[in-house]
């Protein structure tokens, strides 16, 4: 007998499928055959427990079956919440957490103000009332200015497009994009600034100062004016020779005039080591004129006469022009500035040479 | 009187998984239970769940041959499902509150203890049968569960005999008696 009919007899004999003849012989051969009652008793159990196993299985989804038959029907309210019965629940099962929550927040609201509040200065009334009385003089000089502003206003409108220029000078170009050099002593305490020759006058602008060496830079600001191309004159970083010819345009007055002399002294007055001396005569206005040589270089800048003393003038050497511009180009904003080391127009006699320069000299207006 | 006898005939229905009895406790039970899990921290689901794992409580408590509750089937179930909802809340830790009784309950530990071990064993069996795999999950369900003939199980299996069939459906009985009975073993000791 193999296993599986053994298996299969102790089946039907636990099931009491055995008819009486089978029953008594296979009774028989289980009190003789100690591994068959073993597998009697062992089977009779797992047989049990797999039929309850099978009703537990049956009533478990007999009552899925159910449920859903009464959800369906309507006869209980199981049916997915919705809509309002949705958010009582969630509210019904948050609510705690929410209130929790909230508490939570409420208290470290007061806490936080309580401790704001010891630990904020208890001389805050004091600083409240200072910043009020700093606030009412702030007040006070807004409306000053306020009133200044329209002083000011008042002159501008006034003047408007005539400004009258009481005081002036020359300056003549050193950047094609409109920068001119002239004296610092021309455009000292200068309100408003305007430069002025055969190609037009355009308003300019003070954007650096040097009262030592006397050089003061501008830079043209005019919507009329236009960049030049190029510039004829070269600026001489060497000082000048003695005995060299040279020539200066300038405007004394209200037309360009024109100089001619030589370099008498490679100092200035009083043996300023800054300037040199021309043989030359200058007038008022003549600040700020350039001296050129025979090459068409700029060797300086005339400043000054001495008093008492006709024929004579002085001259700021070129070469600090280069020292000027290289402070003015520390400011990122004019980096850009390039000074002409190359003349156009060396070779030329002065007055082909004038009439080459004489576009870039300047009358300075101040006022 | 009539309530008794009534609640007594649904009882022996019950023990028989009759449909209309099955029924009509669910549905003069239902709503009672869900109300009480939704407004203790619960969803649908889990009153869904909750109720019925006390029916199948109930259901073993009169499959057992005991028809006397001593109480109402109401009050036996609301009790079940209480204890049930208290313990999954704690399991879950999620807050336990203490829930107030607009029911009243009876003690019923005994019986969920006794729940439990059987409940553990059926999950264990469920198991076992699962890991087994096709066929043999299908063969044993149908020829155990389903008490199916062998010739229908063969002739719907596909086998060309029930001899192949009954061949297939012993080697399948060998491997879950052995994990039934490992596990049979452990769980009762020397057995």
């Amino acid at each position: 007998m193999g296993d599986i009919k053994v298996l299969e007899a102790v089946e039907r004999y636990i099931r009491g499928e055995m008819n009486p003849d089978e029953r008594l012989h296979f009774e028989n051969l289980r009190k003789s055959n100690g591994e068959i009652d073993q597998l009697v008793v062992e089977h009779t159990l797992f047989l049990q427990q797999m039929n309850r196993f099978g009703e537990w299985k049956k009533f478990r989804s007999s009552l899925q079956e159910v449920h859903t038959d009464l959800t369906e029907q309507g006869k209980i309210n199981s049916a997915r919440l919705t809509g309002k019965a949705k958010v009582v629940y969630l509210w019904k099962r948050y609510k705690r957490v929410a209130a929790i929550a909230a508490s939570i927040a409420g208290i470290t609201t007061l806490t936080i103000s309580a401790l704001v509040w010891t630990i904020t200065p208890k001389t805050a009334t004091d600083e409240l009332q200072q910043l009020k009385g700093k606030i009412n003089s702030i007040e006070h000089t807004t409306k000053e200015q306020g009133k200044e502003i329209n002083n000011v206003k008042n002159k501008i409108s006034h003047t408007d497009n005539t400004i009258t220029y009481t005081t002036g000078g020359t300056g003549f170009i050193i950047d094609t994009k409109g920068y001119l050099v002239t004296n610092y002593h021309v455009v000292e305490g200068a309100k408003n600034i305007a430069v002025q020759n055969s190609r037009g006058e355009y308003t300019a602008r003070l954007v650096f100062a040097d009262s030592e060496k006397d050089i003061a830079i501008l830079k043209i600001e005019d919507e009329s004016f236009k960049p030049y191309n190029s510039i004829p004159y070269a600026i001489s970083r060497s000082e000048g020779k003695l005995a060299e010819p040279i020539f200066t345009l300038g405007y004394p007055r209200n037309e360009v005039v024109y100089g001619q002399g030589y370099l008498s002294s490679k100092t200035g007055y009083k043996g300023d080591t800054l300037s040199c001396q021309l043989e030359l005569t200058a007038n008022q206005g003549n600040s700020g004129s350039p001296i050129l040589n025979k090459k068409g270089e700029v060797i300086g800048i005339l400043n000054g006469r001495q008093k008492n003393a006709e024929g004579f003038s002085f001259a700021i050497q070129g070469k600090h022009i280069y020292k000027v511009l290289e402070e003015l180009k520390k400011d990122t904003t004019y980096q850009r500035i390039k000074l002409n080391s190359r003349s156009s127009i060396a070779g030329l006699d002065f007055q082909q040479q004038v009439e080459k320069v004489e576009d870039y000299v300047y009358m300075v207006k101040v006022n | 009187m009539k309530q008794e006898i009534n609640e007594r005939e649904l009882l022996q229905g019950l023990a028989v998984n009759d449909k209309k009895a099955v029924e009509s406790i669910y549905k003069e039970n239902y709503n009672m239970v869900q109300s009480l899990i939704i407004n203790n921290n619960g969803s649908a689901d889990d009153a869904k769940d909750i109720f019925q794992e006390a029916m199948i409580v109930l259901y073993e408590k009169v499959r057992s041959g005991s028809f006397e509750l001593n109480c109402l089937i109401k009050t036996y179930l609301y009790s079940v499902c209480k204890r049930l909802w208290l313990k999954r809340l704690q399991h879950m830790s999620r807050y336990a509150p203490p829930i107030e009784d607009p029911e009243s309950t009876v003690s019923v530990d005994d019986e969920l203890e006794e729940h439990e071990k059987r409940d553990a064993e059926f999950e264990m069996m469920n198991k076992a049968i699962s890991s087994l795999g096709e066929p043999c999950k299908s063969l044993l369900e149908a020829y155990y569960l389903q008490k199916q003939n062998m010739q229908v199980i063969a002739a719907s299996f596909g086998y060309t005999n029930s001899d192949n069939a009954k061949n297939q459906k012993y080697k399948c009985l060998m491997r879950l008696k052995k994990i039934f009975f490992a596990h049979y073993k452990n769980e009762n000791g020397n057995g």
